[in-house]
């Protein structure tokens, strides 16, 4: 075998421009995937990372809140939630797993501003949580993506009446000013909208009023939030507003409300028990995912509680729609790659069989089989192939490398803000790895038509072959 | 390696005829040949180009098959064999020395002549020992880590006989080994094969086209139009 070895790499150094042509688009072709690779493996961490620091890894729900608890948060509320989760804390398989474990109640309603002249309302959509395990779950990063936050000072703990909300919100609730937001431009008033066009005093006295009046506008961001209780009264809290955050979709945006659960137990169930929506869990690994949910689910049916298991894939089906995505376009890359790669070692191997035709023939006479010839051909192609994909793969690391450190930024879809783009080649090393097999695999293959061919030469029309 | 008996007939051909198809014309290179040759001579098969002696020397070498009758090398019936079982005789039994020398050309001379001692797996040591003595036997030792492009003609032929004789085999066949080479080279070419096919007790089976080489050769098959027409044995030397 290695003399067959020692033929196939003597023909690449000898035909070393042909060699270099082919190894090249290999090794383009490793460069291609592998720092596309980088890329959605930089996007799926990432993403992943982002869900597991908002939503955690998994949620206890009371069984049926998924499918129909948006509609009425507050009747699928967890009794007792405070057992659950002295339960989960306490199981012995669970608690290794679990980097946070905190309730959270989702709510609905509508939010109001009546402290300027401009009074607006909006529905919205809440979540009250526990801000120190917001915190906590938002320095999760387990990928070392280094997309974590530092702990958010605008709500705490301690002061259950602070709250955020979404720019959108805000900005419909005429809270730009003390929110100290820009992006707003000034808005029609109620009485301009029913006017007619071309009355330009009218106008002008009516801007000259609705500047006076945004001046007026309060200097305090108190908003009041209205719901329904579960038992169908309704209720009302105030919400001192700490800050305005962007939200990933305008909808979701101008909806957004955040406050301590507390507040949102307050708004939901007034004198009643307070329960909450769910039980999120956040690991520290992710991969401990299907371990944890089934002790979940086992815990569960064992202690007969009504309560199910959602993960964050299932919660954020976005989630698992960009991944399919992405691993569709890596994969029409690869068939594009691996075409190219293919038409380039069948080509080159073809002119190396043509130009060897006489030596095959030799070669067969002396005794070599059919099968090592076969061979011979079929590891030239793997060399060139291997070489390529080595030169490919070494370039890649180099290039993302020079990605990383560069501090490019890029505004992922559904972000509010620039973050830096990252290139991370060796994130999954099994896939990276695998592609460069691939492409060996790929470059070996197409070496085989011509190998078969160089193996079924006559040995007698081999040798008049000159 | 089979060892026939030093009186027997390497070769027996038994009412052969090669016939090929060019197109929609049937060609018979050769018709009905019986022969046999004779273990331990140098014998030479002479004819015009075109008479049939290459496919002669292809259906002995077991690179090609007959389109009837028997061919038997070494006394082994070789139509039989399939085409692995064929390698596997020729590495063993058949040497080949070819008019345009066919070295494998990114192998050094010293690996051209080792590399029918590899394909029949013979040991380092023993491959190293055979392939130094044969270069030394033909007079290319000196050149032994050059590469064929790096020879001269006569130096090419030279390690083409020396990687024909190196597995000491049953049989060489050589097809016009001197067509390539200019009067002196082939005259010492000849003069080299002679010698060694003397040393070693190989047959040899010469194709030529030039009647000067007759001198040479123990026994003469001339050949024409596909038909053996004279058959000579000289005095052994």
């Amino acid at each position: 075998m290695s003399i067959l070895f020692k033929i196939a790499w003597r023909n690449i150094v000898r035909n070393r421009r042909r060699s270099l042509m082919t190894a090249s688009a290999v090794a383009a072709g490793a460069l291609a995937m592998l720092l596309f690779l980088g890329y959605t493996t930089y996007i799926f961490l990432g993403m992943e990372t982002g869900n597991v620091q908002r939503l955690g890894h998994l949620r206890v729900l009371r069984a049926g809140y998924f499918l129909y608890g948006a509609g009425n948060p507050a009747a699928y509320g967890i009794d007792g939630y405070h057992e659950a989760m002295k339960l989960i804390g306490g199981d012995v398989v669970l608690r290794p797993l679990i980097n946070v474990m905190t309730p959270t109640q989702s709510l609905m309603g509508i939010a109001a501003n009546y402290s300027g002249d401009n009074a607006a309302s909006r529905t919205f959509l809440g979540e009250g949580l526990v801000p120190s395990d917001r915190d906590r779950m938002r320095r999760w990063d387990q990928y070392r993506t280094g997309l974590v936050f530092p702990a958010d000072p605008r709500i705490s703990d301690a002061d259950e009446s602070r709250g955020l909300i979404g720019t959108g919100l805000a900005r419909i609730l005429n809270l730009c000013v003390p929110l100290k937001l820009t992006g707003c431009p000034p808005q029609l008033t109620s009485a301009r909208a029913g006017k007619p066009a071309g009355r330009v005093n009218a106008d002008i006295a009516e801007l000259a009023q609705r500047d006076a009046s945004e001046q007026r506008t309060a200097k305090t961001a108190e908003i009041d939030l209205l719901a329904a209780t579960v038992g169908g009264a309704p209720n009302v809290v105030s919400l001192s507003v700490a800050g305005a955050q962007p939200q990933p979709a305008k909808e979701l945006d101008d909806a957004f409300v955040l406050m301590h659960l507390a507040l949102a137990q307050q708004l939901v169930y007034g004198r009643a028990e307070h329960k909450v929506t769910a039980i999120v869990l956040q690991l520290r690994h992710s991969s401990d995912m299907p371990a944890a949910r089934a002790r979940l689910v086992a815990l569960f049916r064992e202690r007969h509680l009504d309560l199910e298991v959602r993960d964050f894939g299932e919660l954020m089906p976005f989630y698992g729609q960009v991944i399919r995505l992405f691993s569709s376009i890596f994969l029409f890359i690869a068939l594009v790659m691996g075409m190219i790669v293919l038409f380039a070692v069948v080509n080159t191997m073809t002119m190396n069989v043509m130009e060897r035709t006489n030596e095959i023939g030799a070669s067969r006479a002396l005794g070599v089989r059919r099968s090592q010839i076969r061979a011979q051909f079929l590891i030239e192609g793997a060399l060139i192939g291997a070489l390529g994909t080595l030169v490919g793969a070494v370039l890649a690391i180099v290039i993302a490398a020079a990605v990383n450190r560069s501090g490019v930024t890029w505004l992922p879809p559904g972000n509010s803000s620039a973050i830096p783009l990252h290139l991370d080649v060796l994130g999954r090393p099994l896939t990276a790895f695998g592609v460069c097999v691939g492409l060996v695999l790929v470059a070996t293959v197409a070496a085989l038509l011509p190998a078969r061919r160089a193996a079924r030469l006559s040995v007698v029309d081999a040798l008049r072959h000159v | 390696m089979i060892q026939p008996a030093a009186s027997a007939n390497v070769v027996r051909l038994t009412h052969v005829a090669k016939t090929y198809q060019a197109g929609a014309v049937e060609v018979k290179a050769l018709r009905d040949i019986t022969l046999e040759i004779p273990a331990d001579r140098f014998s030479m098969v002479i004819g015009a180009s075109g008479s049939g002696k290459t496919t002669l020397l292809n259906l002995v070498g077991c690179i090609d098959t007959p389109s009837a009758g028997v061919v038997e090398v070494c006394e082994r019936n070789v139509v039989q064999l399939d085409d692995d079982s064929l390698a596997d005789f020729r590495a063993r039994n058949i040497g080949f020395i070819f008019q345009s020398f066919s070295l494998i050309p990114v192998l050094s001379a010293y690996e051209n002549v080792e590399y029918p001692l590899l394909l029949v797996g013979m040991p380092a040591a023993e491959r190293r020992r055979r392939t130094l003595a044969m270069l030394e036997a033909v007079g290319i030792a000196a050149q032994a880590h050059q590469r064929p492009n790096e020879l001269s003609g006569g130096q090419k032929q030279r390690v083409a006989i020396a990687r024909a004789l190196v597995k000491q085999p049953q049989l060489v066949l050589a097809d016009e080994p001197t067509a390539n080479l200019d009067s002196a080279n082939g005259a010492a070419i000849i003069k080299l094969m002679r010698q060694v096919q003397s040393d070693s007790h190989t047959t040899f089976i010469f194709a030529t086209h030039d009647p000067q080489l007759i001198s040479h050769a123990d026994e003469i098959f001339g050949i024409r139009d596909g038909e053996v027409i004279e058959h000579r044995t000289v005095a052994a030397q």
